[in-house]
């Protein structure tokens, strides 16, 4: 089953479809394209499912540990001996993982697109580009060498371009896709400079070797890469922090998280692509690629990292309370999230029990997956049926929308962390960790979770409650909250919301790839389910029925309101930088010298040349006469030199 | 009887020959005549190299050179020749100022 091309085909069906639908579909097979990508992304889903349970189950695990497999490398180009760039697979609990919640997840929002897309001008070229995120993210993920993983890391930008910049023709979609490509491709250009310091220092770009080469203190590459350094932090540190800010910007980490609320001008099934399985986990997952490099040769970073994360998910909590757009408010929870996973692999050490952050890390990717793509399926369906992004035009859709309605509840829950729902395991655990080894991030991270209850359920009483609905679209009065196909993808994801948290991570997914025995933490339990209850009968007080308590305290903080709903106003600062201080400043400042400086050089060059040239070009008279005369008095000239030097 | 006439005469008659030979090939305006010159040239070469055969250097090195250049001339000629009445053919005119499509 683990063998090369069955793994292959996992990643290579996305890929033909996304040619196939290009080439031949888009032209003949306008609304049939959705249903071939739908079934050749089963046909991926159902092969990951199958490789996730032979490597679990059957052969993955040797001598009590889960071993990394590699049952394909090809070298593709070689620099130098031992640094090329293959192609290759890995397979480790955590790639195993990714593959299945990548093509699952992409296989819902492809089940859900049937019906949510329909009718769109174009159905297929989305259904294309669909495919081709997917075959990114899969190539990312189980990519064995670094420079293979910068190459899917790239195309998943590329894809993410696309789809946030489907709808073409609206400028603000242009903007935000342009946004999104730009503030990532920053990031990446840290990422690719860590890559070549990294590199440079181990004479490897196989990950593997890689983690072998810079783990292990004896070795002369370690020394190379800890011994040379850049004000005063060795330069193995830089490598890895540099790695780390393309995972940020990725991840939507702040400072780099700009781009994420804007990305939702996509269509609602890509953002729950984006924020589920594709694109912003790409981050985390870099991270937990290269954990052990961090957490044995780099553990201050790697608590950079924790701070990092835990303060962009506080920060985006806080944003997300005062939002007023359905999918910006999940925009938002999505980076703190995010920014829990980052903080926990923070908290985290390699080996045995104190690794537990990483299981857990992997863990809430895990769950995340499910019941944010739950939450954005569902609001998908919202904003189908009202035709609006504000939650002012909503209200009220419990009873007319009661699958959907029942399907968010449950995200709710979920994500607030109410057992025995799947976000209430993974959390625990995150927190547990956090309150083992770094009692600051636990403290954030547990104020943190009473945030995301109260806007989640803020979001919640305001989109299903608050008011009775009433339509501003006369003419779509009769119409469900959908068909089968947008309803069959929620009711399975409510599934994985409300059951993936049984899956017992730390027995398949660890630091080290030993299974260990996780503790419960009764105390770290109840204050966090309490907060979030606390929290949700607050937003219950505050939102259930239409009232004027939230208006109340929040102008009572008006200042701080204001300054959460402005998004902190990063967004005007980096409006700033760039405009101001980049464009008109520095950016006039070359650009005066470009035009004078460097033109005028090469224009004088090219004046001189040309004037030199006007002048000596008689001497080409094609006269064959001329010539002789030149060539005989020449002769006499050397002759005349000759005599009177006295050779 | 040679021996009373002075090598430098040779040399004169040579030089002479050589630059009569230059000055036509310089600035005839016909490509036979441009020849001739040329043949002229060839001449006084050959003039030296007996001259100094014969009162330098006496063995059989400057005669054998001199046949050569000859055998060399004749093919010469018959190159120029060919070369003259392609170019006639063309541009209908033997004049070397004509022939300057070669110029900038």
């Amino acid at each position: 089953m683990l063998n090369a091309s069955t793994l292959l085909l996992i990643p290579l069906l996305p890929l033909l479809s996304f040619l196939f639908i290009s080439f031949i579909g888009k032209k003949y097979l306008p609304t049939l394209s959705g249903t071939i990508s739908v079934l050749v992304l089963s046909a991926s889903a159902i092969l990951s499912l199958a490789v996730a349970y032979n490597y679990f189950f059957v052969v993955g695990m040797t001598n009590g540990f889960y071993q990394a497999i590699i049952p394909m490398k090809l070298e593709w180009l070689r620099f130098s001996p031992g640094v090329s760039i293959d192609m290759g697979i890995i397979l480790d609990p955590i790639s195993v993982m990714m593959l299945v919640v990548v093509t699952f997840i992409s296989l819902m929002v492809h089940i859900y697109s049937l019906g949510y897309m329909k009718g769109e001008e174009r159905f297929a070229v989305y259904y294309s580009f669909l495919d081709l995120f997917t075959f990114s993210m899969l190539g990312l993920v189980i990519a064995s060498n670094l420079f293979q993983m910068y190459f899917f890391w790239e195309l998943v930008g590329v894809s993410s371009y696309l789809l946030i910049g489907y709808y073409f023709t609206k400028p603000s979609a242009v903007a935000a896709a342009k946004k999104a490509f730009i503030v990532t491709r920053f990031a990446d250009l840290g990422f690719l400079i860590g890559i070549l310091v990294l590199s440079f220092h181990s004479g490897t770009l196989d990950i593997q070797t890689l983690i072998a080469r810079l783990t292990t203190s004896d070795t002369t590459f370690y020394a190379s890469a800890t011994f040379t350094g850049f004000m005063g932090v060795s330069s193995l540190t830089w490598g890895l922090a540099l790695v780390f800010i393309g995972g940020a910007g990725k991840s939507a980490m702040f400072p780099l998280h700009i781009w994420l609320p804007d990305a939702m001008e996509g269509p609602t099934p890509v953002s729950a692509l984006i924020h589920a399985a594709t694109m912003v986990v790409a981050g985390v997952y870099l991270v937990a690629r290269l954990f052990p490099i961090y957490a044995i040769s780099s553990p201050h970073l790697l608590e950079l990292i924790g701070y990092i994360g835990i303060i962009s998910s506080a920060l985006a909590a806080i944003i997300a309370c005062t939002q007023t757009d359905i999918k910006r408010v999940l925009a938002y929870s999505t980076i703190s999230q995010i920014g829990y996973m980052l903080a926990s692999l923070g908290v985290s050490t390699y080996g045995g029990l104190n690794g537990e952050g990483f299981s857990a890390s992997m863990f809430h990717l895990f769950t995340h997956a499910f019941f944010k793509a739950l939450l954005f399926l569902c609001a998908g369906s919202v904003i189908h049926y009202v035709h609006s992004n504000e939650v002012r035009d909503m209200g009220g859709l419990r009873k007319k929308m009661p699958i959907t309605h029942l399907c968010f509840l449950l995200a709710c829950l979920a994500i607030a962390g109410i057992p025995p729902l799947s976000g209430f395991f993974s959390k625990e655990e995150i927190l547990a960790a956090a309150f083992a080894h770094n009692q600051t991030i636990f403290y954030i991270a547990w104020l943190t979770a009473g945030l995301t209850s109260f806007y989640m359920f803020r979001l919640y009483f305001l989109t299903f409650w608050n008011k009775d609905y009433v339509s501003h679209h006369d003419t779509h009065e009769h119409h469900s909250e959908g068909s089968w196909n947008m309803k069959l993808p929620l009711i399975i994801l409510m599934l994985g919301a409300v059951g993936a948290g049984f899956v017992p991570f730390h027995h398949l997914i660890t630091s080290d790839g030993q299974p260990y025995e996780s503790e419960f933490h009764l105390n770290i339990t109840l204050m966090a389910v309490g907060l979030s209850l606390f929290a949700i009968i607050i937003a219950t007080i505050f939102y259930r029925k239409k009232n004027n308590l939230s208006d109340k305290i929040s102008s009572s903080i008006s200042q701080l309101y204001d300054f959460a709903y402005h998004k902190f106003y990063f967004d005007e600062v980096y409006q700033f930088v760039t405009q101001r201080i980049l464009f008109n400043t520095i950016g006039a400042l070359s650009s005066w010298f470009d035009k004078n400086i460097v033109n005028g050089a090469v224009n004088t060059t090219a004046f001189i040349t040309e004037a030199f040239s006007e002048t000596i070009k008689p001497l080409q008279s094609g006269k064959v006469q001329g010539y002789a005369l030149a060539f005989l008095f020449g002769i006499l000239g050397l002759i005349a030199i000759l005599f009177f030097f006295n050779f | 009887m040679i021996d009373q006439v002075p090598l430098t005469h040779i040399l004169f008659l040579s030089t002479a020959l050589f630059f009569i030979g230059a000055y036509g090939f310089l600035t005839r305006r016909n490509m036979i005549t441009m020849l001739m010159s040329v043949e002229l040239i060839l001449n006084s070469v050959n003039i030296n190299l007996v001259a100094f055969n014969r009162y330098l250097h006496p063995n059989i090195d400057g005669v054998i050179f001199t046949l050569f250049i000859i055998a060399i001339a004749a093919a010469e000629a018959a190159v120029a020749i060919a070369i003259i009445i392609s170019l006639y053919r063309k541009i209908n005119s033997i004049d070397p100022e004509q022939a300057d499509e070669l110029k900038y």
